[in-house]
């Protein structure tokens, strides 16, 4: 199964500002004196060996849009943040001009979670279908919604796709053109859904949007059920576990100390921290990446975690 | 008890297993800081091998909780490791943390510090 990241941000959507890039060019530059970078290839081969990612690279801006391939003609995706545009810009590029079969599963229906969907292009393509799957009842007014004046100037109704949407159920394992899937119920305002995508051997959860009462013992064991000996988990990690049981308690949202707890106690193989806080900069992430893995470290009982920091064009193989 | 202030020194680890009978425990003392005599509690973790995010919890807890009492809850001599996971959760920009149990007290007040050097 292969994962690729379109939107890693939590939120709203965030960009590099022209004082970052400066700032990184300065930096990348004076890295690289007396390096002899004469030529492109020097140059691309200093760059991806010697600059940290935070110079090299960019978590990115979008919000969440996680696709997912377990080896079948269908698309496959979690969530419609702002980064559909760019998964809608692949799958036309895949497809090159045959209509495509989509299926949607959404987390919640805040709008960073469907912001995406009005520049989706498949959307727009006659004989595309769209299938968007989820457990609130709510999923089909709030696309509507967002596309009703004086919004958006294109209604939903004008989309030239064949769109459905299909009520899940909680806690009721339902197949989807070959994949399993398992939602479970989170803790956000107005609920969201976590889920467990099973396929050829491989599984993957997403879990976004998800606060964790330390508290609540059954809460917990509900999550080490669903992450259990998963290949990857994709993981709210939007605070400090110190804000999130503080100043934003009951905000809805997780920290990356859980979601190492979690996965060390599921015996999850790896963790992709998500739904970066949108006030982190890249060296920032960079930083709690750095600390969850030496809180993995601290913390490993004979059980080794990988943890990553997912981001915009992540892609992995499970 | 160091003239008004308090200090437990819990060992081994705290975790998800045990935190909520650490917990209980600590309410019982917690209530003494209701007493208007006392200043606060001293956690002296030197004894106290791991932390979990259950376990900060309950020192969180405390501190709110002896706050209301006009309390305070200060951490003092952590080991490197628990020492390292307050940093990473961020734990200690919330807990007050002293290199020792000494600098804890004198903090918190002059007559438990001086007891504490006389005992």
């Amino acid at each position: 199964m292969r994962v690729r990241f379109w939107g890693t941000r939590g939120s709203i959507p965030v960009s590099l500002t022209w004082r970052d890039l400066r700032d990184r060019l300065v930096e990348a530059l004076v890295a690289g004196s007396g390096q002899q970078l004469d030529t492109m290839a020097k140059a691309h081969e200093f760059v991806e060996r010697h600059l940290p990612f935070s110079l090299r690279r960019t978590y990115g801006g979008h919000t969440a849009c996680v696709e997912f391939e377990p080896g079948s003609e269908e698309y496959f995706v979690c969530d419609m943040g702002s980064g559909a545009r760019a998964f809608g810009e692949h799958v036309m590029a895949r497809n090159a001009g045959r209509p495509a079969t989509v299926n949607v599963f959404m987390s919640h229906v805040h709008w960073d979670h469907i912001m995406g969907f009005p520049f989706f292009g498949p959307a727009y393509v006659h004989g595309t279908r769209i299938r968007i799957l989820g457990c609130h009842d709510v999923i089909e007014h709030a696309f509507r919604l967002q596309q009703s004046p004086p919004c958006f100037p294109v209604p939903f109704d004008q989309l030239l796709a064949d769109i459905e949407f299909v009520q899940l159920v909680p806690g009721q394992t339902v197949q989807v053109s070959g994949v399993s899937v398992t939602p479970k119920l989170q803790l956000h305002g107005g609920d969201s859904y976590g889920y467990r995508f099973e396929s050829a051997g491989k599984s993957l959860v997403y879990t976004t949007d998800s606060e964790h009462k330390l508290e609540n013992i059954m809460n917990t064991e509900g999550f080490v059920k669903l992450f259990r000996n998963a290949d990857l988990v994709v993981f709210d990690a939007m605070y400090s576990l110190a804000d999130a049981v503080s100043v934003k308690a009951d905000w809805g949202h997780s920290s990356n100390v859980i979601g190492v707890e979690l996965c060390q106690m599921a015996k999850a193989k790896r963790l992709a921290l998500f739904h970066h806080e949108p006030a982190n900069d890249d060296p920032h992430i960079e930083q709690i990446l750095r600390e969850t893995g030496r809180f993995e470290e601290l913390t490993q009982q004979g059980h080794r975690l990988e943890v990553i920091a997912a981001y915009d064009g992540l892609e992995l193989e499970l | 008890m160091y003239a008004n202030v308090l200090v437990l020194a819990p060992e081994g680890r705290l975790d998800h297993d045990n935190c909520a009978a650490f917990h209980s425990a600590l309410d019982r003392h917690l209530e003494e800081t209701g007493n208007v005599a006392m200043r606060g509690v001293v956690f002296d973790l030197s004894a106290l091998e791991y932390v979990s995010s259950a376990g900060l919890r309950c020192f969180m807890l405390a501190a709110k909780q002896a706050r209301v009492h006009g309390g305070r809850i200060l951490i003092a001599a952590m080991q490197p490791v628990v020492s390292e996971i307050f940093e990473i959760s961020r734990f200690n920009l919330i807990l007050d943390a002293f290199p020792t149990v000494r600098a804890a007290l004198e903090s918190l007040s002059p007559e438990s510090a001086r007891a504490y050097d006389q005992a």
